[in-house]
């Protein structure tokens, strides 16, 4: 058998493919988690900050990383399909008392945790990046107005070629989702869920390569624990400041005034 | 005056590989807190062969707890309810008057029922044919001091040995994974002089021949650890992954086996 083939065949090469993959993740989430606190600077930081999101690399790199993003759940998700099919299969028949000796809440529920996610991860991707959940397609303007808002920064309307620069309205299509009351109770449930995979999983990717020791683990253990509430805290103030109304729409995205005035205003 | 006690045993009866098993219930009284968990096993044996009736079939051997034959799920604990005990040192002080104790045979696929509670094991002797050794010479014993070790690396190699194979951690386990045992076999060899030489070969010989087997995966969640009568470390299951990690990547290289 090919060497590869080995390792991608053995329970520890699967699993080495899926801490790495945790990896990313795991990086991924505090990354998205402090773009998204940006929305308590304004409404024209948030925006600007999706702006150079989708401009800092030519659109074929935005989808590289993406595809990278989606690969990576993939080789996660395979590695766990696979691994839970052969670990089933080695033990057919349970005790008759069932019950742990001392392992955790979250490592004992990471499957359930990890599709609840995987189910969150496609609504979230339909509802934020494809918008075309019902009667929230924000790409609409009969759904969200205006779609399309000027990019600020510094307190300054970003001008090329005599016309204000226009930007996609992150702001309000945030504070518009997180109105809807079930999808800011499915997005806290989400990252709590979230916050209980990273508990056992941050930790244990460095156990899968061999990262770790008695000591390490006391202390990977607690900072799993810590990191997976910062990631839930983080994620899940936004929903829970816009239902108590301290994130606001704002059609102008920052900019104190409509496009149409900006635009006269130049003209002027 | 010593006391004793009465108990309600639910065993697992299975008369051979074929059979479906089930849970036969057994009174038992009078049992000395101060016996062991095996001759209160014998006692009920006695009683049954008394009676007419087939004695409970379970593995045992030294009965001092260093020969890793008895192997027996005890209240959904393997080797019972005791740290760092097996089965045969376990003592019926630490049950109670009255109680009910259920007794099953290690869980797992790889380890078919033979009788009763007696399960094969011979996949772990596997394990060991396919990489616990060293390709040493077999002439007469060296001089001890021949080969220098340092201190801290013949107690983790010590610690490591400890090993008894009674394959608790299989028992243990949601997915009767055979890491902890592969790893304190890989951990004892790897790290001494002369099991270095075949470092590599045996991490990946080894690791083949478990997942061959059927054991499962490890899911880093430690019920291995708290099973294991002689207190094998998850450590050594970081090092196995490390170690196989390592002649893997040797491997693509310039094949190791």
């Amino acid at each position: 058998m090919c060497s590869l083939c080995s390792f991608l065949k053995s329970t520890i090469g699967r699993k080495i493919l899926m801490a790495l993959s945790g990896l990313v993740l795991v990086l991924f989430v505090l990354g998205h988690m402090l773009g998204n606190l940006q929305i308590f600077l304004g409404a024209d930081v948030i925006n600007a900050y999706a702006y150079k999101l989708h401009h800092v690399l030519p659109t074929s790199g935005l989808w590289a990383i993406r595809l990278f993003l989606l690969g990576t759940i993939a080789v996660h998700l395979w590695a766990a399909i696979s691994l839970t099919l052969d670990n089933r299969k080695a033990r057919p028949q349970g005790y008759d008392e069932d019950k742990p000796i001392q392992a955790s809440y979250g490592a004992r529920t990471m499957r359930v945790s990890g599709l609840i996610l995987l189910a969150f991860i496609v609504f979230h991707i339909a509802h934020y990046t494809a918008r075309v959940i019902p009667s929230m397609e924000y790409n609409d303007e009969s759904v969200m107005s205006p779609v399309e808002v000027p990019l600020v920064k510094n307190g300054h309307v970003v001008m090329k070629e005599g016309a204000p620069v226009m930007t996609f309205n992150v702001n309000d299509m945030m504070v518009d989702g997180f109105q809807v009351w079930w999808v800011s109770l499915f997005y806290i449930i989400a990252t709590g869920l979230l916050c209980l995979h990273l508990s056992h999983g941050f930790s244990s990717m460095f156990q899968s390569v061999g990262l770790r020791n008695s000591l390490w683990r006391k202390r990977l253990d607690k900072i799993a624990l810590i990191y997976g509430w910062v990631i839930f805290l983080g994620f899940a103030i936004i929903p829970v400041a816009t239902l108590a109304g301290i994130l606001k729409e704002d059609p102008t995205g920052g900019a104190g005034e409509p496009v149409a005035a900006i635009t006269e205003t130049l003209h002027k | 005056m010593e006391k004793t006690m009465n108990l309600t045993l639910r065993v697992w009866r299975q008369k051979n590989r074929l059979d479906v098993g089930k849970f036969v219930e057994y009174q038992l009284e009078n049992i000395s807190e101060d016996s062991s968990f095996l001759e209160m096993l014998d006692i009920l044996s006695e009683q049954l062969v008394e009676g007419g009736h087939e004695p409970v079939a379970f593995d045992h051997d030294c009965r001092e707890g260093i020969c890793g034959m008895c192997s027996m799920t005890i209240n959904g604990m393997p080797h019972g309810p005791e740290n760092g005990t097996t089965a045969c040192q376990l003592h019926m002080r630490h049950f109670h008057d009255g109680q009910t104790i259920t007794i099953e045979p290690w869980r797992a696929k790889p380890f078919p029922v033979i009788k009763d509670l007696v399960v094969d094991r011979s996949p772990l002797d596997r394990i060991i044919q396919s990489g616990g050794f060293i390709t040493g010479r077999a002439g007469s014993a060296v001089d001890a001091n021949a080969m220098p070790i340092s201190k801290q690396i013949a107690d983790y190699a010590m610690d490591a040995a400890a090993c008894i194979g009674c394959g608790a951690c299989v028992a243990a386990c949601p997915n009767a994974s055979a890491m902890l045992f592969t790893a304190a076999k890989v951990s004892h060899m790897n790290s001494l002089p002369q099991g270095k030489a075949e470092k590599d070969r045996r991490s990946l010989a080894m690791v083949t021949t478990m997942d061959g087997e059927g054991f499962g995966g490890c899911t880093n969640i430690g019920e291995c650890e708290a099973a294991c009568p002689k207190g094998i470390p998850l450590d050594m299951i970081a090092q196995l992954n490390r170690d196989y990690a390592v002649a893997q990547v040797k491997n693509f290289f310039q094949p190791v086996l």
